[in-house]
């Protein structure tokens, strides 16, 4: 970087003669190559205050990622749930569980990691006074409904099902009988906390204490995080670098550019913009693996010309009638997978993924589409009006794509349109109260790599992402039934079964599996995307 | 001039609280602001509602304008979604921004009064031609182009500066930003200050002082430029203003974590506590930038400090 020095002294130069300004050094050199090399990546603010059971996007799940490690971790590589501080979790009944933690592991303060930790994590996460986003996550546990009312006031501070029994071990009671429930416990809102959280929460929120491989030692809200390196970390996923500085860029554009440029190591979102030369630009540098995310067309089935059994016709024809392959290879160039099921590749067909499980039903055929949607009766309201967010995501082009594709099926210009909404908050407070009478772009990203989570959530009766109101008993008892499985191979066929319901019912058209893509310096390697399209930092290693 | 100043005061008075109640009013129109929270999926019921009374969002406009108001007078900005303070936001984010508006300034003055003056004196030669050629394109490329197009070719192909900025930048880093943040304003106050010296090169008071056998460097300066700069000043003390709030390409583009990426990012997740907050900030300082014309008005030409 000799020349560029050098110029920034011209620059300088410059500088003092104009405006008689000092100059400073403004190098902020990132220390040291080899094991102790610091990686420098690109990073978006996060939209909650950062703790476990509140951050419910890819941003600040990414420093909880390197902070804390819970029960169970899903392997980087495979998505496989595997324990990480559960010594054991047992269950004879796929409803009473027993949880026995490994002994040695402490938070970076010292203080030690015990079953009092998870319980009372647990309970401040479940809360409803603490306003924490992801309360959901311990719906399943017994006493939820008093801690965390649907309306109203809480009637209880503590979930009744959770039981600490010694310093390392502790029991679960579920509301309702649940065998993949352990597999959950990957998610970081299960994190266990230290006392130093609920002693000084502002001064924990400004610099997070966890047990992690990594501890934060600065963060600078809204511009950016240093993590370094925890060297007693007692995990054996132990960090391979020194650390890594977390920058936000307000435009994934300019990370990309600091990227080709020299000046950041990581980007873990290449812009739509740049896929053309991303190649050309990163070479072998540029990862495009899948990650658990699927986009679909949810449909309104609170609005009743939805709900009927023409209706069903034309949404099968409707998704005959996109020409996924096309789309994904000339919008997306190739960082999407045409869907053909309701879940994503990244469980792997043990994990319950088979690909081609939707059939014709999510095969282009013109013929057969127009057929399908005539038969129906046509589309409901003449017209299609897909709905999407304007502000971020970029989906016009793909809504328009998709609706060109229907348009040539029926051989109507106006047979569909895209209906633009202006921010992505108004967006869905449209969806989720109801207002659309068409169907809108949604998108699934998994919070855990199971079956179950692109399933239940989204399609069981009155499920908390329902947000169309689909309801059909068949595939509500399927997936009761598989809950209460208790092998879990055979749980897995049984949401097998549930899906196959989808198929026929067509709740929601599946379109494509979306990729997580990253590029890299050459100044580090072993550079991989977790099934989350999250960096697994701690491979990471500085040349 | 103690009348004139009271009455200008008295006058930001009325502005400063339509102008907070349209923001108010803007913000509220686009609709829930909790819903965007939770991301693809809906927020449970139960914690909505308590958010939203945690941000007063139950309550209706009239009341949360009335409320925070009041909090406004005590120092009181709210909390932007993410938990933080918006005046912790606002100590951040001020400093960048008024040190890239001071660039940006210094170069409009300093650049564009000399190009003026160059080009005013020497008018129809060729330079004064070749700078008219080169404000107009300067004029006629929006800023994104020449932000991007600056920084590809000055931040990778040549590597003379970042392409992002630090996130605390010293002034060192924040020339090119400034500069291109500065460029349209630039080549306005270049045409304006040539046109205006132009005109007033031929008036009496020149001729008299040339007459005199005045040097030409004090002709130019103190008879010539101070009649001349008028214009100029309005239009640098509005565009202060100007800068400050209309920095949000150029800070999105350089990565500059300032007042712009601040409103950005409040717009787009619908924070109104944040926007709200920050465009009272800036009302306050476009009603300041032209108090300060108005008065530059009566030093620069005493007719107008008896009128």
């Amino acid at each position: 970087m000799r020349g560029a020095t050098r110029a920034r002294w011209a620059a300088c130069a410059v500088a003092v003669a104009l405006a008689a300004t000092a100059c400073g050094g403004g190098g902020d050199d990132s220390g040291g190559s080899g094991a102790d090399g610091i990686v420098s990546s690109s990073w978006g603010d996060p939209q909650n205050p950062l703790e476990p059971a509140n951050t419910n996007e890819v941003q600040g799940g990414k420093v909880l990622d390197m902070v804390f490690r819970g029960l169970v971790r899903y392997d980087p590589r495979t998505g496989e749930a595997q324990n990480m501080l559960a010594e054991s979790i047992d269950s004879s009944d796929a409803q009473n569980f027993t949880i026995k933690l490994k002994d040695g592991w402490t938070f970076s303060n010292g203080e030690k990691v015990t079953a009092k930790s998870f319980v009372d994590a647990w309970n401040y996460g479940a809360a409803l006074k603490n306003n924490q986003k992801n309360a959901y996550f311990f719906q399943y546990i017994e006493g939820y409904d008093k801690v965390h009312p649907e309306s109203g006031s809480a009637s209880a501070d503590t979930l009744s099902g959770l039981k600490v029994v010694d310093d390392l071990t502790f029991t679960a009671k579920l509301s309702q009988k649940f065998s993949l429930w352990p597999d959950t416990l990957g998610y970081a809102a299960f994190a266990p906390l230290p006392k130093a959280f609920y002693d000084d929460h502002d001064a924990w929120l400004s610099k997070p204490i966890g047990n992690g491989p990594y501890t934060v030692e600065s963060y600078a809200k809204g511009s950016s995080m240093n993590l370094r390196r925890w060297d007693d970390y007692p995990g054996d996923d132990k960090a391979k670098n020194g650390g890594v500085d977390l920058k936000v860029f307000t435009d994934n554009n300019t990370a990309y550019t600091s990227l080709t440029s020299g000046n950041l190591d990581l980007v873990d979102d290449v812009p739509a913009s740049q896929l053309r030369n991303v190649e050309q630009d990163l070479g072998d540098r540029y990862i495009n693996t899948p990650a658990g995310i699927i986009q679909t067309l949810a449909f309104p089935f609170y609005d009743e010309k939805w709900d009927t059994d023409n209706a069903r016709k034309v949404r099968q024809g409707l998704s005959m009638a996109i020409n996924r392959p096309q789309i994904t290879d000339q919008i997306f160039q190739k960082t999407r997978t045409p869907a053909s099921d309701w879940t994503s590749p990244v469980l792997g067909e043990d994990g319950g993924f088979k690909k081609g499980l939707c059939g014709k039903e999510c095969t282009y055929n013109k013929a057969e589409a127009k057929k399908l949607i005539d038969e129906g009766g046509g589309i409901p309201g003449g017209q299609l009006k897909i709905s999407y967010n304007a502000d971020t995501g970029s989906h016009k082009e793909w809504v328009d794509a998709v609706c060109n594709s229907i348009n040539n099926v029926m051989g109507n210009n106006q047979a569909c349109v895209g209906g633009a909404i202006g921010t992505f908050a108004d967006f869905r407070s449209q969806v989720s109260t109801q207002k659309l009478t068409g169907p809108w772009r949604a998108g699934w990203q998994m919070d855990y790599p199971l079956i179950q989570n692109f399933l239940q959530p989204l399609y069981y009766t009155n499920a908390s992402s329902n947000d169309g109101k689909w309801t059909n008993k068949d595939f509500d008892d399927l997936v009761d039934q598989a809950n209460a499985e208790t092998d879990k191979a055979k749980a897995i066929t049984t949401f097998q079964d549930a899906e196959k319901v989808l198929v026929e019912q067509m709740p929601a058209i599946p379109l494509w599996y979306q990729n997580g893509s990253a590029g890299y310096s050459d100044r580090v390697d072993n550079v991989a995307l977790n099934p989350f399209s999250v960096p697994v930092y701690t491979d990471i290693t500085v040349k | 001039m103690g009348r004139y100043v009271i009455r200008r005061l008295l006058q930001m008075i009325p502005v400063f609280f339509g102008t907070t109640l349209l923001i108010f009013l803007m913000v509220n129109v686009m609709g829930d602001p909790i819903a965007g929270l939770c991301g693809d999926r809906q927020c449970d019921p139960a914690t909505a509602a308590q958010l939203r009374s945690e941000f007063g969002l139950d309550k209706p406009v009239w009341q949360q304008y009335l409320t925070y108001m009041g909090n406004l007078f005590t120092g009181d900005f709210g909390t932007a979604f993410n938990g933080q303070k918006v005046t912790e936001l606002m100590a951040t984010a001020f400093p960048i921004t008024i040190r890239l508006t001071i660039v940006a300034i210094v170069f409009e003055i300093v650049i564009g009064i000399s190009l003026g003056v160059v080009t005013g004196l020497r008018r129809g030669r060729p330079v004064d031609t070749t700078v008219l050629i080169l404000t107009l394109v300067v004029i006629a490329v929006p800023t994104f182009v020449t932000g991007l197009l600056l920084q590809l070719l000055l931040g990778v192909k040549w590597g003379i500066i970042k392409p992002s900025v630090s996130s605390d930048p010293t002034i060192d880093e924040l020339l090119v930003p400034g500069l291109v943040l500065a460029s349209v304003s630039l080549a306005y106050v270049t045409r304006l200050t040539r046109t205006s010296i132009a005109e007033n090169a031929r008036a009496d008071y020149v001729r008299t002082a040339v007459a005199k056998g005045l040097p030409r460097r004090r002709v130019v300066v103190r008879h010539l430029l101070r009649n001349s700069l008028i214009p100029v000043v309005t239009f640098i003390g509005t565009d202060v203003g100007a800068l400050m709030g209309g920095a949000i390409v150029t800070e999105r583009i350089f990565n500059i974590h300032g007042v712009g990426y601040q409103l950005y990012q409040g717009i787009l997740r619908q924070n109104s506590q944040t926007v709200v907050g920050f465009v009272t900030i800036l009302v306050l300082v476009f009603l300041a930038a032209n108090l300060i014309v108005d008065l530059l008005y009566a030093v620069l030409d005493p007719r107008i400090r008896y009128a």
